[in-house]
């Protein structure tokens, strides 16, 4: 293939080459840079809670009035709750993992130590807890049911035993090999008494799914009450979900006439709705990328079919002279691979100076290197089917055209 | 001769219907992804009460632990505590002022057709009415004498009111919530928030409360807030040692009508937190602040980064479209040399044509703004499905559509000068020896 005469081709056309290079470059930039910012979405997006989520759903008492009594309400819930056809498990805690909304404290390894040596959510369960999560215990043992007691939020005296997950306890307790047993403080405080970790969980999310602490719970056996309010989770037989909140809601509802039923919703539901941004992110990304591709594609296609009307009577006297059809189609070809990747060595820095604005502004972190070379391969792509139309309408110029004149 | 030229400009749209077709979308796609991202992020950055912004200062304590501060960035904490918010009341040293908490409380109505329900409130001062202007449809705030009576008062929202008296003037009514009746004094009209901008802490496009009272009798009754609440220390066993602690959950804005009682005030905090730190409180170096109305928001991030970063690629995709369409006009206008060398031999000057093809540009442009606009209200209703929290601030108005479509026309006619420029330096000669 002789490059020369494509080279000095180009050479009389230079805008239009800048053009097409620069929208090549430009795309390259976008598309790497938007396509990593979609995976750490998805990735996101597709961590485990830790739960069983597919069987899963919470519902939300609140009694009103002077009378109401919320130990009871809840007590008899549960008894109904547990009875109930379906349920595999039911607990009342004050917190869910995706809910965004919860409980945390620092915890310490000594009375007295200023700084927490690690963060936590806590979720306050009774001896049905761990079944209803759905989690799985890899060491210790459960709450006993003698342990639960009934606590609000004005209460001081946190419990002295406690479950935890692995992340936490490797943040707490990093050279020991099994944490049960172990001892921790909350807070800080000179005089604070010691709590005990009775078992370690495998992994169960913080409520906060953007926090820095979202693989650090702790769960602590207590009813918590915020006044007149309890909120239940429930694990159903595989399958059985959807009928058993319809269940459940109306037998909750009719049980107690003088509270309020409320946020009966499913774990999938809490998912999709916490994610809801990164989901809005990446489908609006997802669209730029399409469109973007589709521009430049038919970018490279008006800028090919205008050079191919232009030069009809050069193709014609090249096809006279002996070339072939195969040869014109290389021509174009070639001339298209070599604007392309011109633009792609521009577009190349372009998208790390683009992943260097995001991760100075935003402290996103630094896009992968195979992003650009996989960019490479699929642009060039793109640009050899874009180009392949016109240039297979120019290999159809008969070489008769030669003799014409306009 | 603009006429005409506009004339032509149309004709000549549709003598290339592909080419013309390809400019025309890639400058609408161009148009609609920037304007629509673009809408968002002006709708939810801009003032939300221009003509007081600068007169209302969100009030920010540092009564935080000694060993770490309440954010990495220095800031004080983003709400103050019960002391503090009562103490800055009593003091009463803004030209207004008003301490305030989210709650939600069980309504029990009288009406046995409507269910009990969930409201969310806020228990604040009268001045809160004042401060941030409500429109009322009945009554009027309480008084202030009715927050020093821990008065049993209550303003409702419109929506609220419709569901329970129906809509109409229910001033004097009395309304039952867990047990204690509320007497109504006023009534909302609806009112429409882009940006709930008095509680950043908890939901910056969350709607107004469904119902007001007072603080003090919100306290008197006991409501924990429902909304956000930090401890940096243990409160202690009980009620009155919570009120006591130093957890922070109420948020506190004043009103203060000039630079000089802007000084005043903040002088008046540091001697309140140098007289606190006399008794122990207030452990950190002295860090009040007192932010505005657009500070406020700019500190809280109300603009999220997911839209600041879709406005730079929106912005980055329309550069794209403009190359694009930069290419494909000078391959049109390049294909017309001949008709240029006719008219430049019959006498039109460079500048004549300059005119023409700059509007023919222009035409482009327009039609592409038009179909953009389209696009643009499209993406917003896109925008609207996929956040459901932003659906006050994904709407067009006058200004974004005559920008839409200004913008659009100014993309196209820059997109057009070198194509233009090229088109008259065609020379007569050269394209009439054939």
């Amino acid at each position: 293939m002789e490059i020369r005469p494509i080279l000095s081709a180009l050479m009389r056309s230079k805008v239009s080459m800048i053009l097409i290079g620069l929208q090549v470059a430009l795309t390259l930039a976008i598309v790497c840079n938007a396509l990593f910012i979609i995976g750490q979405r998805l990735d996101l997006m597709n961590r485990p809670s830790g739960m069983n989520e597919a069987d899963t759903f919470t519902i939300g008492s609140i009694g009103f009035g002077q009378g109401f009594d919320v130990r009871s309400t809840i007590t008899a819930d549960l008894n109904l709750l547990r009875g109930l056809p379906g349920v595999a498990a039911a607990t009342t805690t004050n917190a869910f993992p995706l809910s965004n909304s919860g409980w945390s404290s620092g915890l310490s390894l000594a009375p007295g130590q200023r700084t927490s040596t690690a963060n936590t959510a806590f979720y306050f369960v009774d001896e049905h807890g761990i079944a209803a999560f759905g989690t799985q215990l890899v060491a210790g043992r459960d709450f006993k049911a003698e342990e639960i007691g009934f606590r609000t939020p004005n209460d001081e005296q946190l419990p002295r035993v406690a479950i935890m997950t692995r992340a936490l306890a490797k943040l707490m307790f990093p050279d020991v090999a099994d944490p049960v047993g172990k001892s921790f403080y909350f807070g800080g405080d000179d005089d604070a008494e010691p709590a005990t970790v009775i078992g370690i969980i495998d992994h169960l999310q913080a409520p906060w799914v953007g926090s820095s602490i979202v693989d650090n719970a702790l769960l602590l056996p207590s009813v918590l009450t915020g006044g007149s309010s309890a909120s239940y989770l429930i694990r159903t037989e595989p399958g059985r979900r959807d009928e058993v909140m319809k269940a459940v809601e109306e037998k909750l509802g009719t049980a107690n006439r003088s509270r309020i039923v409320r946020g009966l919703r499913s774990m999938e539901d809490r998912r999709t709705q916490v994610y809801a941004e990164d989901r809005a992110m990446t489908i609006i990304l997802g669209s730029v990328i399409v469109a973007l591709l589709g521009i430049t594609a038919l970018g490279i296609v008006g800028m090919a079919s205008f050079w191919v009307a232009q030069r009809t009577r050069q193709i014609g006297t090249r096809r006279a002279l002996g070339a072939t059809r195969g040869d014109i189609l290389r021509y174009f070809q070639t001339e298209n691979f070599i604007i392309t990747t011109l633009g792609l060595i521009v577009g190349g820095v372009l998208a790390y100076a683009f992943s260097l604005w995001l991760m100075n502004s935003y402290q996103s972190p630094r896009l992968p290197w195979y992003y650009v070379p996989v960019g490479f391969l699929c642009l060039w792509l793109l640009g050899q089917l874009a180009v392949l139309g016109p240039a297979l309408r120019a290999s159809r110029v008969p070489p008769a055209v030669a003799t014409r004149s306009v | 001769m603009f006429n005409y030229y506009l004339q032509l400009g149309l004709r000549s749209l549709r003598r290339n219907p592909i080419l013309t077709a390809l400019m025309v979308l890639g400058i609408a796609l161009g148009i609609g992804a920037s304007m629509t991202t673009l809408t968002v992020f002006y709708l939810m950055g801009s003032d939300p009460i221009p003509w007081k912004s600068s007169k209302l200062h969100y009030v920010q304590l540092d009564n935080w632990s000694p060993d770490e501060g309440a954010n990495s960035d220095n800031q004080p904490p983003d709400q103050v505590t019960y002391r503090d918010a009562v103490a800055l009341m009593d003091a009463g040293k803004a030209d207004k002022q008003a301490a305030m908490y989210k709650i939600s409380l069980p309504v029990q109505p009288e009406n046995p057709d409507v269910k009990p329900f969930m409201a969310l409130g806020r228990a604040t001062y009268a001045d809160f009415f004042g401060l941030f202007e409500p429109a009322f449809a009945y009554g009027q705030a309480w008084g202030r004498d009715q927050d020093a009576q821990h008065a049993r008062v209550i303003v409702l929202s419109d929506q609220t009111n419709e569901t329970l008296f129906g809509g109409g003037d229910s001033v004097g009514k009395s309304v039952r919530m867990d047990g204690v009746d509320y007497t109504v004094v006023g009534v909302l009209k609806k009112w429409d928030l882009r940006v709930k901008y008095y509680d950043l802490t908890n939901g910056a496009f969350n709607n107004p409360e469904e119902f007001f009272m007072p603080f003090t009798t919100a306290i008197d009754t006991k409501r924990r807030s429902t909304g956000n609440n930090s401890c940096w220390r243990s409160p202690g066993a009980g009620w009155e040692a919570y009120l006591d602690s130093d957890c922070v959950w109420i948020q506190m804005w004043v009103q203060l009508d000039s630079p000089a009682r802007q000084e005043e005030y903040m002088a008046f905090l540091n001697s309140y937190v140098e007289e606190q730190k006399k008794l122990g409180r207030f452990p950190r170096p002295l860090n009040n602040r007192l932010p505005d109305v657009k500070q406020w928001m700019t500190d809280q991030e109300v603009v999220s980064r997911d839209v600041e970063v879709q406005v730079g690629l929106a912005f980055a995709f329309l550069m794209v479209c403009l190359i694009n369409t930069i290419g494909l006009l000078l391959a049109k206008f390049t294909r017309r040399a001949g008709e240029i060398g006719l008219r430049r031999a019959l006498g039109a000057s460079r500048r004549q044509v300059f005119a023409q093809f700059l509007i023919e540009s222009g035409v482009v442009g327009l039609s592409g703004g038009l179909i953009g606009l389209a696009l643009t209200g499209l993406g917003l209703v896109a925008v609207r499905s996929l956040y459901q929290q932003y659906a006050n601030v994904t709407h067009l108005d006058w200004t974004m559509v005559l920008m839409t479509i200004g913008l659009a026309i100014l993309a196209a006619v820059l997109a057009g000068l070198y194509p233009t420029w090229r088109a008259c330096r065609v020379q007569p000669a050269a394209q009439l020896k054939m």
